[in-house]
Formats: structure tokens, C-alpha cells, sequence
């Protein structure tokens, strides 16, 4: 799984990291999430999918790698 | 448990379509209807009122799905098409031509329809802002001329946003609410006085108490309105934003209860095999203890998602904390849980004249809603007061404003 971050879309709402910590965070200034691993394992991709779902500004894409 | 072998959805923007891709990735194979009315293939909101109108966004960033993403959804779409009837006893939604299209289990997601201003609609230049349409015409009528005159009726978060907007086009803007301070419904006087000092800081002439007598008009165009204080506005372009109603009027004469919204049980279930997600439904929310209607982005896919587990049968009860945000100026205000009128408050993080800050909201002795302001990050860690129904008086024996925010965040995470 290859995850993308659109930075420029994301309204800062944190859904991502409450749905997968171990691959979003959120910039302390501004809120704005970071991708932390665009290569996830396995084990996670059920969370980093809900997070792509549950994100309001569909700023996560992602794609099979 | 039985599965229904074809399920038709209602509504085709965020809920409708969040509980036919959710069907899909469950693995439903069954027979799938997806049924909108608009012209448009389903799109986000939320920018409507932002970017879209402020004219940094093209209508093509705001799509929720691409035409690929669509056809690989193995559904029938029925766009540009109303529902107008749905006979429950058999299984039967029936479209405004007279075809109909029978279903095993029916998910509702028509949304709301904003309410509109009697005696103004028929002039060019008075806006409603919920679909694209209306934000690309509300869009250009703001740029038809330099120095437009902008009114915007009613100080909700759209009204406020589309204040915003405008201002951010250095139009002259005015806005008018009958009530006391804008947002005040959603947050209480204390915040929403804070949303009514940012407005007036960038420059929107606020004119709260007082509500709309009558619009001028020439050739058929608004020109200015009265207001009930006897106020006279010149007006080029009219904002009405003065909150929704549920889309239920298809509803008539189904049976289905219709208070305010599809009334559905803890399961989002409103009959049996019927089904309702997203702004037009309300259930019983059993975290909180109380029915509610949300018109938040947030809840439509969240409640779309639990929606399509228990179409396939997992019954499960939907009890999430509600998130809300809305962006105006430099303001970006987020907020978890509920915000009842006589919820007391306490400052968590930052202070209140700031810029920054976190805010709890405490009902019945329990935390009931956390609201920050440009503190996403803090606000994310504190959520989980709200999760956990914390006792009030457990966040105020030391003075909330000197909490070391960053440690209790840290605690909390
Ligand atoms: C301008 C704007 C800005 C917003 N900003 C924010 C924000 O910042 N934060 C936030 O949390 N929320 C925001 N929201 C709210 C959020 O967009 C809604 O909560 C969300 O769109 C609800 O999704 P829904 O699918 O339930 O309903 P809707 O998006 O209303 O979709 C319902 C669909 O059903 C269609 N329909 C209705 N009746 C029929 C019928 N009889 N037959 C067929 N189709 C029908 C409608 O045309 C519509 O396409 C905003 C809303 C607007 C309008
Ligand atoms: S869920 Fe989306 S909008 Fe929210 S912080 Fe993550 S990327 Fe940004």
C-alpha cells in the first residue's frame, strides 16, 4: 500500500491519527496532518483505510504498491 | 442472519454514497441502486463555502469520488433523478417519471434543504449556499462587479463563512441575525461573542438583534433591505442563510415516523429494512443519552459506514462523539461532542483572548463537548474527556487557564 498525503486539502481535523497513530501525526503549529510511513505494513492497512474514508477533506490517497 | 440481495440508496453525496462504498468493501455483491438528484456526480460541501466561493478552488478538487472510482462501485446511478414516493409495505421507491425500483433494504440520505427568506427568492441576487449550483452563482454574482454590497441573512457557521468569503474579496459585508451573537445555538454566548468580535475585526458591519422586514428591489433585482429595527441597507447581492430542514417531503404518507428527520432506533434503523444516515436522520445517540440530528461532515460518513454494517446485519448500535469544524478568517474552530445552552465552561488550554485555546463544555456533572480554536492538536487529546463522559469536577480543582496543557495532553493520548 503507497499512501499520499494531499497537505494543500487537509483541514486539520486529526480523524486520520485517531484512526492510525503509527502513520499520521499532526503538525504542532498549525494541526495540518504529516504522513509518519507511506509504506505501512500490512497489519495497518485496515486503520490507514479508515482513516482515507473518515477523512472530511479526502486529503488520502491511497493506491496499491 | 439475512442479507438483503438488493439494497437502493437515496441521497447521493457524502452518506450515500459512504454506505454504497462501505457495502462494496464488505463485500456485498447483491444488486446496488445509488439514486440522486443532482445533475453533478457526488461532491464534498464543506468547500462550498470556502474555497469554492472564494474562487481558490475549481469544482474539480471537490469531487468525492472519480468517474473510475464510480464505475468500479458495480452500481446502477441514477443521477439527476428525485425520489417523489417509498411504499414501505412494498419495498418500493418510486421516482418523480413514475418508474420505481423496488429494494430488500433501503438506505435514506437525502440530506436537508435550506430554509428559505417568504417574499425574496423570486429577485436576482438572493443566494441560498448548498449545492455547488448555488455556490458558483452566489461565486460569480460576487465578482459582477468592484465594490458589491454583500448582506448575509442569518450568522450560523455558513453565514459566517460566506461573510468571510466575501470579505476575503474586500466586499462590503453586513450581516444580520435575530439573535444576540452569531453561533450562538451551536456554541453558547461565550464563544459565539468571540466569533461576533472576529467578524467585526475584519471588517463585517454586524448588525445582531434584529431580522429582515423587506427587500427593495429594481428590474427584478434586489437593491437593499429593511430591517426590523427600521435599519435601510443597500444590498447588490443577498446571502440567505437561515439554517435547513430535513429532505423528508418524498417521505409522505410512508408510514416512516417524521419528526425532525427520519426518526430511526439506536441502529439507525427507521422500519424494517429502512434505513436513514447523515443530515436527514435523527436516532437516539446512546453515548450522550439523547436523540440527535447532525449537520456535520463528519457524522454523514461515520453514520453511513455503521449504517452499511447493519444493513448486512451487525445491529449494532451508533454511538459515536460528534466533530464539527468551520474555518472564517484566521479562525479555524473545531469542536467534539455536544454544546447544550446551559453547559457550564472551563478553559483547558490557552486563554480565551489568545487566539488559541481549548474549551470544555460540562452538562449533568460529565464533560458533554470540547471546542478549540486554532488548537487542533491540543483539542485532538483532550477529545477523549468527551470519549470517557469525565466527570466535571475532575478537570477543575486546579485552575483549568494554568494546566500545563502539553502534560495532560500528554497523559490523555
Ligand atoms: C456550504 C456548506 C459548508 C459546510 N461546511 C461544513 C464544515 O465546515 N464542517 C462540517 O462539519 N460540516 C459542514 N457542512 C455540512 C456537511 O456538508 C453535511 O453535513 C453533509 O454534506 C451531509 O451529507 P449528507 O449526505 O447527509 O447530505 P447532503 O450532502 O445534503 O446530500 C443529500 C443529497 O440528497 C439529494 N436529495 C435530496 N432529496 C432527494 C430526493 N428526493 N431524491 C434524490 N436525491 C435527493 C440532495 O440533492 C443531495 O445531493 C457544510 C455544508 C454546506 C452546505
Ligand atoms: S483526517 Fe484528513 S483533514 Fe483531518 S488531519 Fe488527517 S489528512 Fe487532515
Amino acid at each position: 500500500m503507497q499512501v499520499t498525503l494531499h497537505q494543500d486539502k487537509c483541514v486539520a481535523s486529526g480523524q486520520c491519527v485517531l484512526a492510525a497513530q503509527d502513520v499520521f501525526d499532526q503538525r504542532d503549529l498549525d494541526g495540518v496532518a504529516v504522513l509518519l510511513d507511506d509504506r505501512p505494513p500490512a497489519e495497518l492497512h485496515d486503520d490507514v483505510r479508515q482513516a482515507a474514508t473518515v477523512c472530511p477533506a479526502l486529503a488520502i490517497a491511497l493506491a496499491d504498491a | 442472519m439475512n442479507t438483503p440481495g438488493n439494497v437502493v440508496v437515496v441521497g447521493a453525496s457524502v452518506a450515500g454514497l459512504t454506505a454504497a462504498v462501505t457495502l462494496r468493501t464488505l463485500g456485498y455483491d447483491g444488486r446496488l441502486t445509488l439514486i440522486g438528484d443532482e445533475p453533478h456526480t457526488p461532491y464534498n460541501r464543506p468547500p462550498l463555502s470556502k474555497q469554492i466561493l472564494a474562487g481558490t478552488w475549481e469544482p474539480d478538487r471537490i469531487k468525492l469520488r472519480t468517474d473510475e472510482e464510480l464505475s468500479d462501485l458495480d452500481a446502477r446511478l441514477l443521477f439527476g433523478r428525485s425520489a417523489t414516493g417509498l411504499d414501505t409495505a412494498a419495498r418500493r421507491v418510486v421516482l418523480e417519471d413514475g418508474d420505481s425500483v423496488s429494494y430488500d433494504a433501503l438506505v435514506i440520505a437525502t440530506g436537508v434543504t435550506p430554509n428559505s427568506l417568504p417574499g425574496a427568492h423570486h429577485l436576482a441576487g438572493v443566494h441560498l449556499l448548498r449545492t455547488l449550483d448555488d455556490a458558483l452563482a452566489l461565486r460569480a454574482d460576487l465578482r459582477h462587479k468592484p465594490g458589491v454590497k454583500v448582506a448575509v441573512v442569518g450568522a450560523g457557521f455558513l453565514g459566517s463563512e460566506a461573510a468571510a468569503a466575501a470579505r476575503r474579496m474586500q466586499l462590503d459585508v453586513t450581516m444580520i441575525d435575530p439573535r444576540p451573537v452569531p453561533m450562538r445555538r451551536q456554541f453558547g454566548d461565550r464563544i459565539a461573542g468571540l466569533v461576533g468580535r472576529l467578524h467585526t475585526k475584519n471588517g463585517v458591519s454586524m448588525r445582531c438583534g434584529t431580522g429582515v422586514r423587506r427587500f427593495f428591489e429594481s428590474g427584478g433585482r434586489v437593491t437593499g433591505l429593511e430591517l426590523t429595527d427600521g435599519t435601510l441597507l443597500d444590498a447588490d447581492v443577498v446571502v440567505v442563510a437561515i439554517g435547513a430542514a430535513p429532505a423528508v417531503g418524498w417521505l409522505a404518507g410512508s408510514g416512516l415516523e417524521l419528526g425532525n428527520g427520519v426518526e430511526c432506533d439506536p441502529t439507525c434503523r427507521a422500519a424494517p429494512g429502512v434505513y436513514a444516515a447523515g443530515d436527514v436522520a435523527s436516532w437516539h445517540n446512546d453515548h450522550f443519552g439523547c436523540r440527535m440530528r447532525l449537520e456535520h461532515r463528519l457524522n454523514a460518513t461515520e453514520q453511513a459506514q455503521a449504517v452499511a454494517r447493519n444493513v448486512l446485519g451487525e445491529g449494532q448500535p451508533f454511538a459515536p462523539v460528534p466533530y464539527f469544524w468551520t474555518d472564517q478568517y484566521d479562525a479555524h474552530i473545531q469542536a467534539y461532542g455536544i454544546f447544550p445552552a446551559d453547559a457550564e465552561l472551563a478553559v483547558l488550554h490557552g486563554e480565551l483572548e489568545g487566539g488559541h485555546f481549548v474549551v470544555a463544555y460540562g452538562h449533568r456533572g460529565r464533560v458533554v463537548g470540547v471546542l478549540g480554536w486554532n488548537s487542533p492538536c491540543e483539542l485532538r487529546k483532550l477529545r477523549q474527556l468527551v470519549v470517557d463522559r469525565a466527570p466535571w469536577t475532575s478537570i477543575l480543582p486546579t485552575p483549568p487557564t494554568v494546566w500545563p496543557g502539553r502534560h495532560l495532553s500528554a497523559s490523555l493520548r
